[in-house]
């Protein structure tokens, strides 16, 4: 029986569904927290067919990853997909050099610098953090003024990596119609060739995420967003990845992927077991 | 972040002493006291000990 091994660090909402899929398929699942871990040079530490990472911790899970690749254990993700998700600057270059449409983008390391930048990329723009999540950091700025403000406390934080100002276009999203004042975005969930469900995250506030409240419904999943979620997830090696989209004028644009993702909020709208795909596709890419 | 671990039966929620009814089935689960509203974590499933769940650090995420 395939031995399906799951590394995390907190048994939140997405942790439990995965453990309930695996037993409602029979699967021999394993949850191993990332706390209590020894990784080895030597095989021997994740006795799996395969791993899936869960680590709330982005560090811990692509540590993880490592060992998995070393080690000839199928991981979902691999850690070329996670590490490439993990940092916005690499996912955007890859988006970008895979001709997926993605928001003009420009990363500089100095204050000075980045204000250049942001004159380049015109005002209002977002300057985010080129690692991080459910929108920590992520700051609009409509003018000069409101951009040397936010610079000038990302400049004192001591994480070197804070001081590599990602800078993005402001994205005027389309919103659902009849409703002007609800800011809109799309996240969908691809595992492996499927676009298996999709979202829209619907918030008042322009950071739709739906740990920030954003509220979900379900997108249908047409051809033309399949072949957009594809295009976007081959360009970061694929797996089970969860991409943010934005409506515009001019189409679809990918601005993030995300390859540990949350799904508890999307499983009721969508209808569609998401933790169960999940669990098929790790057995799938398990060894033989 | 509270470091005591509080080991009663029943369980108490180490921020309001509520009585908490819980069976969890993972180690690290997360779960909100429904007296204080405090995120708490499993800690240990045997023997059952909570304590209240850290703060989000800079690299957790999706």
């Amino acid at each position: 029986m395939t031995h399906i091994g799951m590394v995390y660090s907190r048994g939140r909402v997405e942790e439990k569904m995965l453990q309930e899929a695996a037993q409602r398929q029979g699967v021999q699942f394993t949850a191993v927290q990332d706390d209590t871990l020894i990784l080895d040079l030597d095989p021997g530490a994740l006795p799996f067919d395969a791993v899936l990472e869960r680590s709330v911790s982005t560090t811990r899970g692509l540590y993880v990853l490592k060992f998995c690749g070393a080690h000839g254990i199928p991981a979902i993700n691999r850690h070329a997909v996670a590490a490439a998700c993990a940092d916005k600057t690499e996912t955007s270059l890859k988006l970008r050099r895979a001709g997926v449409p993605t928001p003009r983008t420009k990363v500089a390391f100095e204050q000075e610098s980045a204000l250049a930048a942001l004159d380049q990329l015109g005002y209002p723009a977002v300057i985010k953090p080129t690692t991080g999540s459910w929108a920590r950091m992520v700051a609009r700025v409509d003018s000069r003024r409101e951009a040397e403000q936010i610079l000038e406390h990302r400049s004192e934080l001591p994480n070197p990596v804070q001081q590599v100002y990602y800078l993005q276009e402001y994205v005027n999203k389309l919103g659902a119609a009849g409703e002007p004042t609800l800011h809109r975005d799309l996240r969908a969930f691809v595992v492996g060739d499927e676009t298996i469900a999709a979202i829209w995250r619907n918030s008042p506030h322009w950071i739709t995420n739906t740990a920030r409240g954003g509220k979900a419904s379900v997108c249908p999943v047409t051809p033309e967003l399949h072949d957009l979620c594809q295009r976007a997830a081959a360009a970061v090696g694929g797996g089970v990845l969860a991409l943010d989209l934005m409506e515009t004028s001019a189409g679809l644009v990918c601005h993030e992927i995300n390859h540990t993702m949350e799904f508890r909020n999307s499983v009721a709208p969508t209808g569609v077991d998401i933790p169960g795909k999940i669990i098929e596709y790790c057995v799938r890419q398990a060894k033989a | 972040m509270s470091q005591t671990i509080l080991e009663t039966a029943p369980l108490e929620c180490p921020e309001c002493a509520a009585r908490l009814a819980i069976t969890p089935t993972l180690a690290g689960e997360v779960l909100d006291c429904r007296g204080c509203g405090a995120e708490l974590e499993v800690v240990s499933l045997t023997p059952l000990l909570v304590q209240l769940a850290p703060h989000a650090e800079e690299d957790w995420g999706e």
